[in-house]
């Protein structure tokens, strides 16, 4: 197997004033040329492992576990190691794409500034690189882009210029959080199409924060799935979306609108996720859960076990202290 | 019936850019129309201009019969503006105040409509943030505290909490997890159904536009190029966009390299010249 460039290891992050851990006891592992994708409900802590794979952590957080980038742990790195680490190794694509940029600056200068920094070339190469990789984003006239202002492109032309700043410096391990949400199919296809060549001819590594059930499907080799703070299924994508075990990523599935067949109304999972001010005894997902049992899902917390039916295979596993008694809708769920 | 949108022959350009040309379209009070298209179409250009807050070039739109003024002057019209129209960005940073707790945008909302009584108001408030997956806890946090998707349904909220004619969404439910997608969007279907609340919804992804709208105007390079009920538009796209459009959705055995080379061929083509 090849070497993991991300490593992250029972990383626990409590917030000040909340019931429940941020993270709780997360691991998960990318490898170089890996595509994992990281799913799960609005809340459940996706960004916030993200970000504490660059060394960030949310103001006033306490943290157990650890952190590795290419075997380096960034969560006790100094400043100058973690710009470092950032400038070379890891870079991400974050969700608002308005909120990472400065509205008074002009695209080129967010792209080039960068590369005169950190790599001290001169004005004229790192625009003719930052040119390169905008027209490898799908973007028009990319010279043109340059010039213009954040509000004076679209959604997706910004969120393509975001994408094109964090392939900037060559990263070995790329987090893209929620990266095509804001951009149509046929520019999420050809988004993909450029990470796809990055992966196989450079050996990028990727973790992919999606909501987009269908495109971890399409593209990921591997899918974690989070629920409040922990992960609570992991499989590969075949076996992750093929046979789904865990209750909440049944409901995941059931819950996406389908594109043919007769339109019926949705059945998301019932309820409302449970909030940083609720801590739940047992299982976090058991007030939702159809299959929840008094006395045993709100005893304690589910581990993250191994299935061991044999045609599960290798490395899948599911939280639920019920899995052998719940049938997976296979089929039903992904016709 | 008057319908609630009537839009004629819209138009806007950023100096060079054509940004939205020849839009023109009508609503009937609860009908949702999908707008769909690639990066850049001119999709939220065409919102924008639904809420005012960009100005066309030609072309009108009226809300309720009332062609929608140019400018708008003085609270009392500025009121009205906000209940004909309201938006929800894709951003949601830009519907909520940073300094101001969810729960403080939304009172404030309420207390600018004519909502005076104070606990009344607090009801309204936890009975709207209920409504998209919201608690106590994220009504007392700023935006900067929430999550993407909480902030982004702390955005709708407040849009409904106006009750306006109309509601355009742009992107407005891309960023949310499936699951609370669900509800959002069951939501949307009940407010058009029971409130009569007409949509307008940007969104890349077909299957949810399917699930919320009756048709759908497809726009390439800023130009209508197809506006059909959803099932005759997937079910037989004629556009070259539209097919690349449905061929483009993620399914197993998908080959974004050969979308991406079907989408830069068509973008070669000179605007203005239908392809075929
Ligand atoms: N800077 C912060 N300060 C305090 N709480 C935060 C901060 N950032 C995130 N949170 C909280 O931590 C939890 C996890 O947030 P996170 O952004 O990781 O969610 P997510 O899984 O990315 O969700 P989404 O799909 O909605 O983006 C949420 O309850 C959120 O409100
Ligand atoms: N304020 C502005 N100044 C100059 N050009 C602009 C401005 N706003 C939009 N444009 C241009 O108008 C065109 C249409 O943009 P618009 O934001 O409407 O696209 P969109 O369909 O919403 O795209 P996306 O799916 O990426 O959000 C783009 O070429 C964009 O660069
Ligand atoms: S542990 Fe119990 S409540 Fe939790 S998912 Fe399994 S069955 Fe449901
Ligand atoms: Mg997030
Ligand atoms: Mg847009």
């Amino acid at each position: 197997m090849n070497a993991s460039l991300l490593e992250v290891d029972g990383l626990t992050v409590e917030l000040p004033g909340t019931a429940r851990p941020v993270l709780d006891a997360v691991t998960l592992r990318v490898a170089a040329g890996e595509v994992v994708g990281l799913v799960g409900e609005s809340g459940s802590g996706k960004s916030v492992t993200a970000r504490a794979a660059l060394g960030l952590l949310p103001p006033g957080a306490r943290r157990a576990g650890r952190v590795l980038v290419g075997g380096e742990d960034v969560l006790g790195a100094g400043q100058g190691r973690l710009r470092a680490l950032r400038a070379a190794e890891v870079s991400m694509v974050f969700q608002d794409p308005r909120a990472g940029i400065n509205p008074v600056r002009r695209i080129g200068d967010f792209l080039t500034e960068p590369l005169r920094l950190t790599r001290r070339w001169n004005r004229r190469r790192a625009e003719e690189r930052a040119v390169e990789l905008l027209a490898a984003v799908g973007l028009p006239e990319p010279e043109r882009q340059l010039r213009r202002y954040p509000h004076q492109l679209s959604g997706g032309m910004l969120q393509r210029v975001m994408i094109a700043g964090a392939l900037a410096g060559e990263p070995r391990l790329l987090l893209c959080d929620e990266p095509t949400t804001a951009l149509d199919v046929s520019t999420q296809a050809e988004i993909l199409a450029l990470l796809g060549r990055l992966q196989r001819e450079r050996g990028l590594g990727l973790l992919l924060i999606t909501h987009d059930v269908e495109l971890a499907a399409a593209t990921c080799d591997r899918v974690y799935v989070m629920y409040a703070g922990r992960i609570v299924e992991r499989a590969t994508a075949a076996e992750l979306f093929g046979r789904p075990r865990h209750p909440y990523t049944i409901g995941l599935l059931g819950s996406t609108p389908p594109l043919t067949g007769p339109p019926a109304r949705l059945r998301p999972v019932p309820g409302t996720p449970i909030g940083l001010d609720e801590a739940a005894p047992g299982c976090a997902f058991a007030v939702r859960c159809a299959f929840a049992q008094a006395g045993r899902c709100d005893q304690e917390v589910p581990a993250l076990l191994p299935l061991v039916d044999g045609a599960d295979g290798a490395g899948h596993a599911a939280a639920c202290v019920r899995l052998a008694e719940i049938p997976s809708p296979a089929e039903e769920v992904r016709p | 019936m008057t319908p609630l949108l009537e839009v004629t022959g819209l138009r806007k350009a950023y100096g060079p850019t054509l940004a939205v040309d020849g839009v023109s379209f009508s609503l009937p009070p609860g009908g949702a129309l999908g707008l769909v298209g690639e990066s850049g179409s001119g999709k939220t250009t065409t919102a924008r201009m639904l809420v005012g807050l960009e100005r066309p070039d030609s072309g009108s739109i009226s809300v309720l019969g009332r062609p929608l003024a140019p400018a708008v002057h003085g609270r009392a019209a500025r009121l009205a503006r906000a209940k004909a129209v309201q938006m929800v960005y894709q951003d949601p940073y830009l519907s909520l105040d940073a300094r101001l707790t969810i729960g403080e945008t939304l009172d404030g909302v309420l207390r600018l409509h004519g909502h005076h009584d104070r606990s009344a108001r607090a009801a309204r408030v936890r009975e709207v943030l209920a409504q998209v997956g919201l608690g106590d806890r994220e009504a007392a946090a700023h935006p900067r505290r929430l999550s993407g998707g909480q902030r982004q349904r702390a955005a709708i909220a407040r849009a409904l909490a106006v009750e306006p004619a109309v509601l355009v969404l742009d992107e407005a439910v891309s960023a949310l997890d499936v699951s609370v997608q669900a509800q959002v969007l069951n939501l949307l279907t009940d407010v058009r159904r029971e409130a009569g609340i007409g949509l307008v919804f940007v969104s890349h992804d077909l299957a949810v536009v399917r699930y919320v709208c009756d048709e759908a105007l497809v726009l390439w390079q800023g130009r209508p190029v197809e506006h059909r009920p959803l099932p005759e538009l997937l079910a037989g796209p004629e556009h070259p966009y539209t097919r690349l459009l449905l061929a483009s959705v993620p399914h197993p055995g998908w080959d974004p390299g050969g979308i991406a080379r079907r989408r830069r061929a068509l973008s070669e083509l000179v605007p203005g010249e239908r392809p075929d």
